[in-house]
């Protein structure tokens, strides 16, 4: 029961982490209906800059002798993702306007292989150890008294999933941006015709799915380093994102529950039956079974066609 | 001034529908098929069959596979990775299982157990729409690998789980294994590429080709006009999965030879062959092969360029080349949506007028 317990609990704590990545890309589809497949590659660029400004072996260091704190390291990384999503707008998107869904989709990425590249080049693409003071190792507290085993990292990693669905929350629903955002991810000409600037939108949604990425980066990044598979958890996003639907929130953190729980229950229990390593397309499995049943998700908006 | 058809006159409606309709298009296609055929051949060596000839003839044909799927009948596909991997490992079992079966047969038996696979896979097709159905092929693609590389029946239980094609000969010819000629398996693939290239703009002009564009343009509307949804959308899949079930045993057989799963079928090999179609022209069959061509190619030669000409590191020009390509694909799409064989489109209207455009 216990190990049960164990399970289950590193699998909410896993769903959280992709969780994480596929809120950045429920963000931008909401906002732009555009899927943006570089989410996984922005968690890494924004890890890599960030380690660059903080790390002792950075280039920041090498060219102003001194390393900045993490929390001005930070905000530096928030600026450099705003930049990136200003660039995008600017180069990309703006171009791609009224294209087919598909067509956007393969423009982000090209914009992953790009930012991969770029990445490379800039910061190296050796492992790097990310360490911003983020506590490590088991919970001594659950260790001692209840005999579970759980990460550190992954609680802190709940807490800032559940602050940042509520600050997000905050932010589309109370404020004037948020209330633009809504509008313009429900219908982008109506938006334009009350004066709102698509263009104005779209930076910001995309530096706020950079804020995420950054997050997501942290968090990744200080559970296994940052390195090249950090795009690829990008795919572990996807059956997240299926699960519980493009356009919604809350969606993208249940579904990260279920698939984390489900992923890890299958492997520990089932695992050994099939020849293990059955983790890379469970979660695939799962999220289309429930998709037969609800093939817009979970919480997706339901699809309605005319002709 | 050449390529004009004005006093071309088509007095039947045979003429009227063939596949060339312009005299100069025709000699135009002819000369190039004789020089495939006749001239390179002779010419061809080691390097031209292998890194660039063959490898565009494999990946034109996986792409002429998901051109169907995509481009003709709107159902994004992940799973092209995965499917080629059938392909290769039936044609492995087969040929192992069967040595004296015409390796032919083995091409067109691994293409029919690759079109079962895909209708099987593509069932949820019925159900699920769009970029849901783009992320769900995607269980197709991790699950087929997971499953040749944990299954030890298919690769006949070798120690190292990778599986290595025999030497078949066709016609007399020695086509697959260490010794065959390098003009031998080039003509054999440009072979079975034109057959099926050529099969493939006949299916897509007739009335299930129809049926498939019209799925793809508003399904709910083809249903209306008395298109039934499931036998499109299935012999869509079955379709496209039997020419990359060909292109992935071609893939294994006369270009690799050698091919483990989770490194020559991941899921890179689907976004690979995904950009083929796009940057080649969805909806096109001429698209699948500029598209092969150009993705082969602009790696190659952008990797030539800087190590060879200007002694960039092979791991920094690595990079750089992937930075390039990403921002190629971007400025492609950017210019051309609709794709390469758009752009040719383009080139021959302006050519009828040339020199005298108005």
């Amino acid at each position: 029961m216990l190990f049960f317990l164990e399970t289950v609990i590193s699998g909410l704590m896993a769903g959280v982490m992709y969780s994480l990545v596929a809120l950045g890309f429920v963000l931008i589809f909401k906002a732009s209906g555009i899927f943006n497949f570089a989410q996984g590659v922005f968690a890494l660029f924004a890890g890599l800059a960030l380690y660059d400004f903080i790390a002792e072996d950075g280039w920041f260091y090498d060219l102003f002798g001194f390393a900045l704190p993490v929390w001005l390291g930070i905000i530096a990384t928030m600026g450099v993702m705003v930049i990136v999503a200003w660039l995008v707008e600017r180069l990309v998107l703006r171009h791609l306007v009224n294209q087919e869904p598909i067509i956007l989709f393969m423009s982000t990425i090209g914009l992953a292989y790009f930012l991969e590249g770029v990445g490379d080049i800039l910061f190296g693409s050796d492992v790097k150890p990310l360490d911003i003071g983020l506590p490590q190792g088991a919970s001594d507290y659950l260790l001692d008294n209840y005999n579970l085993y759980v990460e550190k990292l992954e609680v802190v990693a709940a807490v800032v999933a559940a602050v940042l669905v509520i600050v997000l929350a905050i932010f589309f629903q109370k404020t004037r941006i948020g209330r633009a955002l809504r509008a313009v991810a429900d219908d982008h000409q109506a938006a334009l015709s009350v004066g709102i600037s698509l263009r104005t939108i779209w930076v910001i949604v995309w530096s706020v799915s950079g804020f995420v990425a950054l997050v997501a980066g942290i968090m990744w990044g200080s559970k296994s380093g940052i390195q090249f598979s950090l795009s690829l958890i990008a795919l572990k996003a996807l059956p997240v994102l299926i699960l519980g639907g493009f356009t919604s929130v809350p969606g993208a953190i249940i579904g990260g529950l279920i698939i984390g729980v489900g992923e890890k229950v299958a492997e520990v229990y089932a695992g050994p039956f099939v020849g293990g390593a059955i983790e890379n397309w469970f979660a695939y499995m799962l999220a289309l079974v429930f998709l037969l049943i609800r093939p817009q998700g979970l919480f997706g908006e339901k699809i309605i066609e005319r002709v | 001034m050449f390529y004009r058809e004005a006093g071309q006159f088509k007095t039947s409606y045979k003429a009227d529908q063939a596949i060339f309709t312009i005299t100069q298009d025709k000699f135009f296609v002819g000369a190039f098929l004789i020089i495939a055929f006749g001239v390179v051949p002779f010419f061809i060596d080691d390097y031209w069959a292998n890194a660039i000839l063959i490898h565009v003839l494999v990946y034109a044909l996986a792409g002429l596979g998901l051109n169907i799927l995509t481009g003709y009948c709107g159902q994004v596909s992940l799973g092209t990775g995965g499917f080629m991997a059938v392909g290769a490992y039936a044609s492995y079992k087969l040929t192992t299982s069967f040595p004296e079966l015409n390796f032919i047969i083995v091409l067109l038996l691994s293409g029919g157990v690759t079109a079962c696979v895909g209708m099987f896979f593509g069932l949820p097709s019925l159900r699920i729409k769009g970029f849901y159905l783009a992320v769900a092929t995607l269980a197709a693609q991790f699950f087929l690998v997971w499953l040749f590389n944990k299954v030890g029946w298919f690769f006949n239980y070798s120690p190292t789980g990778m599986i290595v094609s025999p030497p078949r000969e066709v016609f007399g010819f020695l086509i697959t294994g260490p010794e065959a000629s390098p003009a031998v398996r080039y003509l054999f693939c440009l072979s079975v590429v034109t057959v099926f290239a050529l099969a493939a703009k006949n299916i897509v002009r007739g009335r299930i080709g129809r049926s498939w564009m019209a799925i793809r343009d508003m399904d709910i509307a083809a249903e209306l006009i008395g298109i039934r949804p499931l036998e499109a959308k299935l012999s869509a899949f079955a379709v496209s999965s039997f020419y990359v079930g060909v292109a992935g045993a071609l893939y294994f057989n006369v270009w690799l030879g050698t091919a483990e799963p989770t490194e020559a079928f991941d899921i890179f090999q689907s976004f690979f062959v995904l950009f083929i179609v796009i940057i080649g022209g969805l909806g096109s069959i001429l698209g699948s092969f500029l598209g092969a061509a150009f993705m082969v190619l602009v790696p190659i030669t952008l990797k030539t360029i800087m190590v060879d000409g200007m002694g960039f590191a092979v791991g920094a020009a690595k990079h750089v080349e992937v930075m390039l390509l990403g921002s190629l694909i971007i400025f492609f799409l950017i210019v051309e949506p609709h794709g390469l064989a758009r752009l040719w489109q383009i080139l021959k209207e302006k050519l009828r007028r040339w020199p005298f455009p108005y």
